[in-house]
Parts: C-alpha cells; sequence; structure tokens
C-alpha cells in the first residue's frame, strides 16, 4: 500500500563516502546529513523529547579511513516529496566528498535497517613488494585456519568467522587488489584492516574501500525496495 | 622522496581525529593559489575543535576571502600526535585548504585569545618552516602578525612577532593588505609603514629598559615611525556578521552558529578585561541580527543559534529579539542560546522563553560568595536577589543550577570564601524544597588571575598555599548528593598570571619552556609545570615577581605603552573605589564615569550611522 499523503514518508538513500571525507567519523556523517538536508529545507521528521533528533538512520558505520561506494540510509520525512526533489535539493548542498547516487521510497514500517546488515564488501589496495603466488600464499593459509584469535581494544575474538571470502582480485605493477566479504551484525563484525593485519600486509595498505552492503534475508537489493518511487 | 600528501595519507589513520587535518569543510573557501596575489594564514594556536568556535577568526576569514585578490586559509594546532607524525615525515604544517606550508604565505596571523597558548604559536611557526624569532626572518619569509585580547600586553611574545594589532582586527587587516599591495613584503620597509597605521605595534622599533630591582624602567621608540604609545583600534559600526561560516565536520567546542549581538560591556565589573578592552559597548540593530539569522541558518544548516555578547541581557531589545527568532525559527527544530545570564528575574523570564519545555539546567556567575566582596569587584548582585533567582528557577522547572565564583579576588579573607560554601548551601536548600531529591547544584570555582588593563592590573595572585587552604575550606563545606564542586589547578593560575602580566624577558622563558617540551599548556593532560618552572630559573627570572607581586601604583607597567581608550586613571579610580568597597553603576544606568574611551575615539563615535553606542552623548542624556 502506497503511503498517504500527509503520513511520514520513509527514503532509502544510497550515497558515497569519498577520499575527501573519509577521515570524517561516523558522527560527524551523520551531522554531515542532518545539516545538508537542513540547508535543503527537507521536512525532516524530528522524535519527540527533550531533544528531538532527525529521523536519520545510516545502515552500518563505516570505520575512519575507509571510503565506502554505496552506503545506505533511511531518513524520514514529516510530509512527503518526490524522491527526485529531494534528490535534486540536497545534492545541491553536498561539501566536496559525499555523494547522493539514489533516492527510493520504501514503506514506513520495513524494520530498521541496522538490523538488516548481514556482511560487507571491500576491496584494499595493498602496495606490491611480492609475487601474486606470495600473496596468495598468504590468503590460502589464513583462509586455512580453523582459527584467528585476534585482540582488539581488550576485546579478544576470533576472525576466521566472520570472513566470508577473501581473493586476490588483480594484480598490478606497483599495487594489488583484494577483496574480501566479511560478516556484518550481532553475530560480531569482521574489520577489513583486521583482516589486512592478520595478512602482515597491514603496513602495505595504500586504501579501503567498501563496495556493497549485504542485506538479509539474502537477497541481491536491500529489503523491501519495492518501487515506490525512485530517481 | 613520497609527495606530502601521500605521506598524510598513510599516516592519518593512526592519528587521533584525522579529520581535524584534512578540511574540505562545508563553506571553506578555496581560492586558485596561483591566480592570488595576497596569502594570508589565519592560525589558531590550539586544536581544530576549539578554533572552529572563535568567532573572530571567521569574521576576518569572511572579509578576507571577500578581497578578490587574497585568499585566507586557516591552520589550527596539530595535537601533539599530529607533530609527532609531522617531525617523523618531515612534512610542514599545511593550511586546510590549500594544504600550502606557512611559510609560502605573506602574511601569518595568529589570534592570541589565552596566555596558555603561546607555546603553541611556536610549534606553528617552526613546523611552518618559520624561524621562531623576527630578527631571524628576513623577505623571503611571511610577516607574522599577532591579534585578539593578548596583545594588550604581548610583550612575552615581542621577539617571535613582526608586528602586533592592537584591539579590532576588521579595518587594520585590510590596511596591512593594502600595504602588501603597494610593497610586497620586504620587510624592514613593510614594518616602517605599518608602524604608522593606527593600532598597529611593532616590537622590534622599541626599547625596553629595566631598573636594578627587575621593573621595567621605560619603553622607549627606536625608529622615527613608531609612536610613543599604540592606540588600540576600533570600528566605529559594526561591519555585517559573517553568514557563510565554516561548518565544521568534526564536532566543535561551540558547535552552533553565532551571531555577535553587541560589543563591548557597560557593567564594569573589575576583575573583567574584556569588559574594559572591548569598550565602546555597539549595539546591531534588530532588523540585522534578524537578517543575519536567516541568512546563517540557511547556509549552514545548524540547528543551534548563539547570540554571542559579553552580556547578552543588557542588549536593549533582548525579549523583543529572542520572540522574534522563536517565532521565526523554532518551528524548525533551531535552538536559541544566550551564553551570558545575569542572575535576576528578568534573565530566568528570557531563560523561560528560549529553553521552552527544555529545563535541562541555568548557569549563573555570582562570582563571589559575600556581598562585601561583591562590591569589591563590582558585581552588582544582592544575596537577597541570588537567593530569589534560585527559587525561581528551581520552581519554574529547571532542576540543574550551575553557580561561577572565583577566590583570591583582592581583599578576600576566610570569611568570603566561607559565605561562598553558605550561599551554596542555601541555594542547595531551596533546590530541595522546590524539586526534592531531584535538585542539582554545580558550583565551579575558579582562580582569579590579576590582568592587565583592568582596575586590579596592580593586584597580586594569591598565594598557592593559601589558594590551597580556601579549596580545603569550599571541598570540606561543600560535600553531598547532587552537589558538585569543580575548581581549577593553582599552578596553571600561576603560570597564566606570569605571563599575562610579564614583560619581554619572558621571551625567552617561553622558547626554553618549549625547546623543553612545552605543548597546549591550556590541556591539563598536555601541562607540565615542572617544565616552566625550569624554564624560568634557566633565565634567572621568578614567576613569583610576575604573579604573586602587589605592584607599586607608580610602577612603569609592561604595557603601559599599549593604550586601550580606557585611561589609566580611570582603572587607578576604579581600584581605590574597589578597596573602598564602593560600586560603579552601570554607564547605561547612570551618569558618564570618563573611563576615557570617549575622548580616545572622538570620530568615530560621531559615526553612528547604523547601531549605537552604549555611552551616553557628551552632555546630554543616555543614547
Amino acid at each position: 500500500m502506497r503511503p498517504q499523503i500527509g503520513h511520514n514518508q520513509r527514503l532509502r538513500v544510497t550515497f558515497a563516502k569519498g577520499q575527501e571525507i573519509k577521515y570524517i567519523s561516523h558522527l560527524d556523517l551523520m551531522r554531515l546529513w542532518e545539516r545538508a538536508m537542513r540547508r535543503a529545507s527537507i521536512p525532516l521528521l524530528y522524535s519527540q523529547g527533550y531533544n528531538p533528533r532527525p529521523k536519520i538512520s545510516i545502515a552500518f558505520p563505516l570505520a575512519v579511513g575507509i571510503t565506502g561506494e554505496r552506503e545506505i540510509m533511511d531518513v524520514t520525512l514529516e510530509s512527503p516529496m518526490a524522491p527526485l526533489d529531494f534528490a535534486t535539493s540536497v545534492r545541491r548542498q553536498l561539501p566536496a566528498g559525499a555523494s547522493l547516487l539514489e533516492v527510493e521510497e520504501v514503506y514506513p514500517t520495513l524494520p530498521p535497517l541496522q538490523t538488516q546488515v548481514r556482511a560487507a564488501e571491500y576491496l584494499a589496495t595493498v602496495d606490491d613488494g611480492e609475487s601474486a603466488e606470495q600473496i596468495q600464499t598468504r590468503i590460502d593459509s589464513l583462509l586455512g585456519s580453523e582459527q584467528l584469535p585476534r585482540q582488539r581494544r581488550d576485546k579478544r575474538y576470533d576472525l576466521r568467522p566472520l570472513i566470508e571470502d577473501l581473493r586476490l582480485k588483480s594484480k598490478g605493477e606497483s599495487q594489488c587488489i583484494l577483496g574480501m566479504t566479511l560478516t556484518a551484525g550481532e553475530g560480531g563484525t569482521g574489520r577489513p584492516d583486521e583482516v589486512l593485519d592478520a595478512l602482515g600486509l597491514a603496513e602495505r595498505v595504500r586504501a579501503i574501500t567498501r563496495t556493497r552492503l549485504v542485506f538479509s534475508p539474502p537477497e541481491e537489493e536491500p529489503p523491501g525496495l519495492v518501487g515506490l518511487g525512485a530517481c | 622522496m613520497a609527495s606530502p600528501r601521500s605521506v598524510l595519507h598513510s599516516r592519518l589513520s593512526h592519528i587521533i581525529k584525522p579529520a581535524r587535518y584534512t578540511g574540505g569543510e562545508w563553506n571553506s573557501v578555496v581560492k586558485d593559489w596561483d591566480q592570488t596575489a595576497i596569502k594570508v594564514v589565519l592560525a589558531y594556536p590550539d586544536v581544530y575543535e576549539v578554533g572552529m568556535s572563535n568567532l573572530g577568526l571567521m569574521i576576518l576569514y569572511d572579509l578576507l576571502n571577500q578581497q578578490a585578490d587574497v585568499l585566507a586559509e586557516r591552520v589550527y594546532t596539530p595535537w601533539v600526535d599530529m607533530e609527532q607524525a609531522m617531525r617523523g615525515s618531515g612534512m610542514p604544517l599545511y593550511t586546510l585548504e590549500t594544504r600550502h606550508p606557512l611559510h609560502e604565505f605573506d602574511l601569518v596571523g595568529f589570534t592570541l585569545p589565552y596566555e596558555l597558548n603561546y607555546t603553541n604559536v611556536l610549534t606553528m611557526l617552526d613546523l611552518g618552516g618559520i624561524p621562531l624569532l623576527a630578527e631571524e626572518r628576513d623577505d623571503s619569509h611571511p610577516l607574522a602578525i599577532g591579534g585578539g585580547s593578548g596583545t594588550y600586553n604581548p610583550e612575552p611574545l615581542a621577539p617571535f612577532f613582526d608586528l602586533f594589532v592592537v584591539g579590532e582586527g576588521e579595518e587594520v587587516l585590510l590596511e596591512l593588505v593594502e600595504l602588501c599591495r603597494e610593497r610586497g613584503h620586504q620587510k624592514d620597509e613593510y614594518l616602517a609603514r605599518a608602524a604608522q597605521i593606527e593600532g598597529v605595534y611593532v616590537p622590534s622599533f622599541y626599547q625596553v629598559e629595566y631598573n636594578e630591582d627587575g621593573m621595567v624602567r621605560g619603553v622607549t621608540p627606536t625608529h622615527d615611525n613608531a609612536k610613543p604609545a599604540v592606540i588600540k583600534r576600533i570600528v566605529g559600526v559594526l561591519p555585517p556578521a559573517p553568514t557563510r561560516v565554516v561548518v565544521p565536520f568534526v564536532e566543535a567546542v561551540h558547535d552552533r552558529g553565532m551571531i555577535e549581538i553587541q560589543r563591548g560591556c557597560t557593567q564594569g565589573c573589575r576583575f573583567c578585561q574584556a569588559g574594559m578592552i572591548y569598550r565602546p559597548l555597539r549595539e546591531r540593530s534588530l532588523d540585522e541580527i534578524l537578517s543575519t539569522a536567516e541568512e546563517l541558518l540557511a547556509a549552514t544548516g545548524y540547528e543551534e543559534l548563539a547570540l554571542v555578547s559579553l552580556s547578552s541581557c543588557n542588549y536593549s531589545r533582548i525579549e523583543d529579539l529572542v520572540e522574534r527568532l522563536l517565532a521565526r525559527h523554532g518551528p524548525n527544530h533551531t535552538s536559541i542560546s544566550l551564553p551570558s545570564l545575569r542572575m535576576d528575574s528578568f534573565s530566568l523570564r528570557l531563560a523561560q522563553m528560549f529553553q521552552g519545555q527544555r529545563k535541562t539546567g541555568l548557569t549563573f556567575a555570582p562570582e563571589a560568595g559575600s556581598e562585601r566582596l561583591r562590591r569589591v569587584i563590582n558585581k552588582m548582585l544582592s544575596h537577597e536577589q541570588i537567593l530569589n533567582t534560585a527559587a525561581a528557577a528551581y520552581e519554574s522547572g529547571w532542576h540543574r543550577i550551575k553557580l561561577y565564583f572565583m577566590i583570591g579576588l583582592p581583599t578576600e579573607t576566610m570569611e568570603d570564601v566561607e559565605a561562598i560554601a553558605s550561599l551554596v548551601k542555601e541555594v542547595q536548600a531551596i533546590g530541595r524544597r522546590a524539586r526534592g531529591k531531584r535538585a542539582e547544584l554545580s558550583v565551579s570555582v575558579a582562580t582569579f588571575v590579576p590582568k592587565p588593563h583592568t582596575p586590579f592590573q596592580w593586584s597580586p595572585l594569591e598565594q598557592i598555599a593559601t589558594l590551597e587552604e580556601k579549596h580545603s575550606l569550599l571541598r570540606r563545606q561543600i560535600r553531598g548528593r547532587s552537589l558538585k564542586l569543580s575548581w581549577n589547578d593553582p599552578q596553571t593560575s600561576v603560570l597564566e598570571a606570569a605571563l599575562s602580566r610579564g614583560d619581554r624577558r619572558l621571551a625567552e622563558v617561553i622558547l626554553a619552556a618549549w625547546r623543553g617540551g612545552a605543548r597546549f599548556d591550556a590541556w591539563s593532560e598536555a601541562l607540565d609545570v615542572q617544565r616552566w618552572w625550569d624554564a624560568f630559573a634557566s633565565q634567572g627570572l621568578d614567576p613569583a615577581f610576575y604573579a604573586h607581586r602587589q605592584r607599586p601604583l607608580e610602577e612603569t607597567l609592561p604595557w603601559d605603552h599599549l593604550n586601550s581608550g580606557v585611561s589609566k586613571e580611570f582603572l587607578l579610580g576604579e581600584y581605590e573605589r574597589s578597596l573602598q568597597k564602593e560600586f560603579t553603576l552601570d554607564c547605561r544606568e547612570g551618569p558618564c564615569l570618563a573611563c576615557g574611551i570617549l575622548e580616545t575615539f572622538p570620530t568615530e563615535s560621531k559615526v553612528k550611522r547604523r547601531g549605537r553606542w552604549g555611552c551616553i552623548e557628551s552632555g546630554g542624556t543616555a543614547r
């Protein structure tokens, strides 16, 4: 059923966090979007109470220093707007490095985005220093391990079950690119820098980018992306 | 060799809050480096989040970038981890806009808001590839300019700077830029011309001599163009407030839109340097503030708007202003804040207007615990007023009140300190009656540090042992559930007091402390006072001479050649009245007190096209 006029409207926004802003934190990014939308005079829905906050939720926080090619957030408006108009107005207010790629209207009753993220795909660019075979050996030995006990901020955990996929994607003259799919969610979240460290490549990492979020149920697209209207 | 940019990249992931160093914020102005003739850096000697909360720097950034042939870029002090990383990789300190090292600019302007930032100035010059001492720099180096309240006694920094701007920078900075257009920056000629500009102080054109007892004998000009006394600059009318201000990504200490609704203050609190040096009072008109607010919020998206001034409640149409701002912007979930509330029923009514349903906390500053001592400092506030306001605040829904006090004020005795404790207990009891267990009270006690150009400029900083005794009395008496007491380290105050009223010999001390590793002295986690005491000792100087000494009234003060517009006679008169415990009326409420500001600026005071001065017309009535 299409949401009725006068009701709150939920928009699902696909965006990129580029080089220029890759060092800003998740909270900084939230403020960036809130202020850009306020400048664009978007009718944001605010929570009730002493400290009203706009209803903007980003599916999966991105670690500082990592770019994101297709990040996703939901924004709730207190009065409906055509997705195209939303996109046009907000794009004018974005600093370099933040780009709005797609906007779609989704059912307001869908579960919160954060609960639906199951995994994420990353590409890491690593400075070369050895042959493709040597890098493959590092990968094989990592994937061959039954356990990868690690420690992060005083917490011990096993990295191995969080790695769904890890492979050498390409090898150039001076750099090679690794691709990985890491589990995300309540059962534990794999961090690409931890994987690279476990591979012994931490010192050679040049860039990491998150290319895609994987949602559950394990379909190709985020849940409920039914074409209520898109741009 | 790797480029600075790639080095930067590989380092930043291990740096605290790396976005402090990457720029690209909304409304930042990036001009074409090669196509812009005059290049200015605006430097703030503290971390990004503090510097980005400074309105003064943003005013100058806006003003300079409006000039087609000028680019103004920003730089803040790198935190110690970043400084190490930069030194390790040989990367110079660069600006946020075009990432050029400081030494490639024409002018480097530092804001000097606080004495404990001084070592950060040295860090920034050094990392920026600029020799620390002005005499070591030649035509190939930028000119180092200091501005802000620190320039009312810049002597401890004199050897590091080419010139200081005393007073308000809006017009002078453009004149200094004009001099760049005409002369480039051939240093000798530039400084000779600059010294003729009103408000410009070129320290190398003055010689300081000392008596055998260590006091200043005199400061004499050594250059034909150097004036015997430098009078501060003011703008007769406040220029339009900036609206396209830079919106930080990293949360600033004051992360909100700011409008300066008035400059200057007429209350005349005797401890307050700002109240003396920012005279005269100049208000913006209501309409100007309303249209500025409109533009500022549209250009930034800020969710909070602060009405900035030394005493916002004294703005002549404050109620009207708050009401209209709320009616216009409240529905967009924009909150309005007033940083300085008086402790009276009027202020409370205002607070009720702008805080609406969200009654989190209210802050007041009685400053002293006893009425006697409040008379000494000219803080007109009766015991009854304080209790009534506190009662009204708790009763009308606030459950948290914060009170600011100072200890170590001139003539203060243990009874005055006990009066703080008993006042606090009375307020606590009032809170209990009104709000029961929910009532909270926090008490913040700062050490009074005497400042130049105030009626207390001759007064000593209290001895550490006495301060500690007073602290322990307060700690003993102010305790209990829902009562919080905070205070500052007295050692920090000694350092602040010494630097604040120091002379030129302290430059060697600052240099020695910096070489010994002093950084971010305003940050308790970074300050190591022993470094400073060692630095004083290495120069054969005693911090007590500067901090703890009652200065004779006839002593030549190190800043006597700098004129704030308020006369030394007036300050002296106020000092004597303070010892007699005599109140001096707010000069908008009584007769002209002849503080000197009207005599100093006879021309400017006639130029009242928009806005107005709080001063009474000579021979006429107020306003």
